[in-house]
């Protein structure tokens, strides 16, 4: 019988079976931020402890840096610049390659990896951060651990890992005008849950995905986490070999040939079964955004609050009670009309060149509206150096955005810079958990174009509804 | 890392699913590069009335009396979603949480619980729901007995419930092994491996 593309990555890094569905798997890369990977690289070292391929890890500060013009160390997270200095100091008396804050390569972990080509098809590949599923995209199998997890990897070039159940996730159609991955994958897991893919790795599939750009597939797979799948995995194509060729830690000349031929072997046998599947058409699928403070509480942009009393699990219906009391929405109310008063356009999930050029579409020729604070992160520094050499930049800031240096910024608040008390915030990012970017913040998740159309709205706004100037 | 074997304790009812790790130690509490010091940042946006604060909220299961001395948390599906950090363990572990039960848990949380010496115990929601309501009875008298060998929980009314987990997980809680000492012992293994794969897939070693 044929492979899913999960079970092929698997077999060829199996080391041992360690019974009853524990297995040795081989780790081909180590990815660290300054957040969780200093402290993996300290007690390393604390414990006497080697990176054994200290050449395959790689360090990346992210999480922690500020994100204004002219930064430095100092940040403005209380005791945030030890985590810089630190994970620097350690990065490199593990001798590992760490792409600092004055490296023109530095940005989100999940946006530089792909982007400098140290992720490519057929890797396994793991960081202490939980959105490392973005990766998967490539056709590579990656995931999210924690430090200690990381310290094994490092040390071991191993991780002891469950078998996941396989789940094939299929988007039949392709996506109509203003649907972008990022409604997909709210859409997704608005109808399935957030404990949806658990247990599960989760391959997505189907003509919806097939017709997507890479960096589009990276937003599907980064909110595989979201879904509780333990990754998100695409089968490579033409469309992922184009994209990785000719990085500068991709295979070359006569590698590249012979990467190209194994990598072909990697995509979903025609005869693979899944443990479950779930199909979407396309057809279905509108612009998203959720009202509530778990990425299950997605909704079409053109329906209204829902109504707990009319949700008959009651677990669920408990936690939408809460989440409108937190959220301070009403049952019934236009999600059209919810005012905002921020728009944040990066993370891993959306800083893509391809999402600042979708936003900048919007943008052209219009103004946040009054009382908006809006903000635009890229991704990486290739990013904003790219969007910069298309005039992206010129626009988000006609439009009234700030324009600013790479890095994971406000998708989180870390006791630095926020939004303010209560403020409401419409965010391409993937969390809309209590008090996630902010003292009592209230995020409603969005593509970068439903940010941008609500950032000039004044309040969630139908992105179909907004022309883009020629 | 801490043995688990047995544990006979207070068990505080946190019934809502999707409490994730942000929920558990808000990023603004992860405050210096250390293990160390996190148990004060714990649920700090439920336990404290004010954002940053320090003075609790009676609300809060946690600060009320019988609830303090809990050492197991019982909570709704997919406890421990979300961020990857390990934080959120290392805080529940300072603060004196030995075992969480819940309907399923975060995949990352649940493998830091077992790095960390917390047991992550998975119950059906209506068992779970039935065991809380016996604890609020009266939560001091009506502790939840764990038997790790046997892999059993003892509700307060006495019936047993069996779970499940990994041999492989419960031979590190219940021995305190070091994850890293016991995968070594498969070195060898892992070297034959890296010999064979650098000359099947060599593009992949930098």
């Amino acid at each position: 019988m044929g492979r899913s593309i999960i079970e092929k990555l698997w077999d060829a890094h199996a080391v041992a079976d360690l019974g009853d569905g524990s297995w040795l798997v081989y780790i081909d890369r180590v990815f660290l931020h300054e957040r969780t990977g200093s402290i993996a690289l300290k007690g390393l070292e604390a414990a006497g402890r080697q990176v054994r391929n200290p050449e395959q890890v790689f360090c990346v500060m992210d999480h922690i840096v500020d994100t204004l013009p002219g930064r430095t160390d100092e940040t403005m997270m209380p005791g945030g610049k030890a985590f810089i200095t630190t994970t620097r100091q350690a990065a490199n008396d593990a001798g590992i390659t760490l792409f600092d804050l004055d490296d023109p390569r530095q940005g989100i972990v999940h946006v530089v990896s792909p982007e400098q080509g140290i992720a490519y098809p057929g890797l396994t590949l793991v960081c202490p951060d939980s959105h490392t599923c973005t990766q998967g995209a490539l056709g590579a199998m990656a995931w999210g651990i924690g430090s200690t997890d990381a310290e094994h990897a490092m040390a071991t070039k191993t991780l002891v890992v469950k078998k996941p159940k396989l789940m094939a996730v299929r988007f039949d159609g392709t996506p109509g005008y203003g649907v972008t991955a990022k409604d997909m994958i709210l859409h997704l897991i608005g109808r399935h849950g957030a404990a949806g893919g658990v247990g599960y790795a989760v391959e997505f599939t189907g003509e919806g995905v097939r017709s997507l750009p890479q960096e589009a597939r990276f937003t599907l797979c980064n909110m595989a986490v979201e879904f509780g799948a333990w990754t998100g995995v695409i089968s490579p194509d033409e469309t992922t070999f184009n994209y990785v060729k000719g990085r500068p830690y991709a295979p070359a000349d006569g590698a590249w040939e012979q990467a190209l031929a194994d990598w072909q072997s990697l995509r979903t046998d025609a005869d693979a079964s899944y443990d479950a599947q779930i199909v979407i058409d396309c057809a279905d699928i509108i612009p998203q955004v959720t009202w509530g403070t778990s990425p299950q509480h997605a909704a079409n942009i053109d329906t209204v609050v829902p109504d707990p009393a009319a949700e008959p699990d009651h677990t669920r219906r408990e936690l939408m009670e809460k989440a409108l009391a937190y959220m301070d929405l009403e049952p019934g109310t236009p999600l059209t009309e919810i005012p905002i008063g921020a728009a944040f356009i990066g993370s891993c999930t959306n800083s893509r060149l391809s999402d600042l050029r979708a936003a900048a579409a919007i943008l052209k020729g219009r103004h946040v509206a009054p009382g908006v604070k809006a903000i635009c992160v890229p991704g990486s520094g290739s990013v904003k150096r790219a969007a910069e050499a298309e005039g992206i930049h010129e626009i988000f800031l006609a439009a009234g955005f700030e324009w600013r240096e790479a890095g994971c910024s406000m998708c989180f608040y870390a006791g630095g810079e926020n939004f303010g008390l209560e403020t409401r915030v419409v965010t391409s990012t993937n969390r809309n958990f209590e008090n996630r970017q902010g003292p009592r913040a209230r995020s409603h998740l969005a593509s970068p174009t439903t940010v941008a159309a609500s950032a000039v709205s004044g309040h969630l706004a139908d992105v179909r509804e907004m022309a883009t100037e020629k | 890392m801490e043995k688990f074997t047995t544990l006979t304790a207070v068990a505080a009812p946190i019934l809502r699913i999707n409490i994730d790790t942000d929920i558990i130690i808000p990023s603004r509490e992860m405050k210096r590069v250390s293990k160390q010091g996190l148990s004060d940042g714990m649920f700090a946006n439920w336990r404290y009335t004010e954002p940053g604060g320090r003075e609790e909220d009676p609300e809060f299961i946690l600060n009320q009396a019988p609830y303090r001395d809990a050492k197991i948390i019982l909570s709704g599906a997919n406890f421990g979603c979300g961020s990857s950090r390990e934080h959120a363990v290392w805080a529940l572990h300072e603060w004196g949480i030995r075992c969480v039960v819940a309907p399923s848990f975060g995949a990352i949380f649940q493998s830091n619980c077992v790095r960390n010496g917390i047991l992550p115990v998975i119950l059906d929601n209506a068992v779970i729901e039935n065991i809380a309501g016996q604890v609020e009875a009266s939560p001091a008298d009506n502790q939840l007995r764990i038997n790790l060998e046997n892999r059993t929980l003892t509700a307060p009314d006495g019936t047993v419930h069996s779970f499940d987990i990994q041999p492989a997980d419960r031979d590190m809680l219940l021995e305190g092994l070091d994850a890293i000492a016991v995968t070594m012992k498969h070195d060898e293994a892992i070297l034959e491996f890296q010999a064979r794969d650098r000359l099947q897939r060599p593009w992949v070693y930098l």
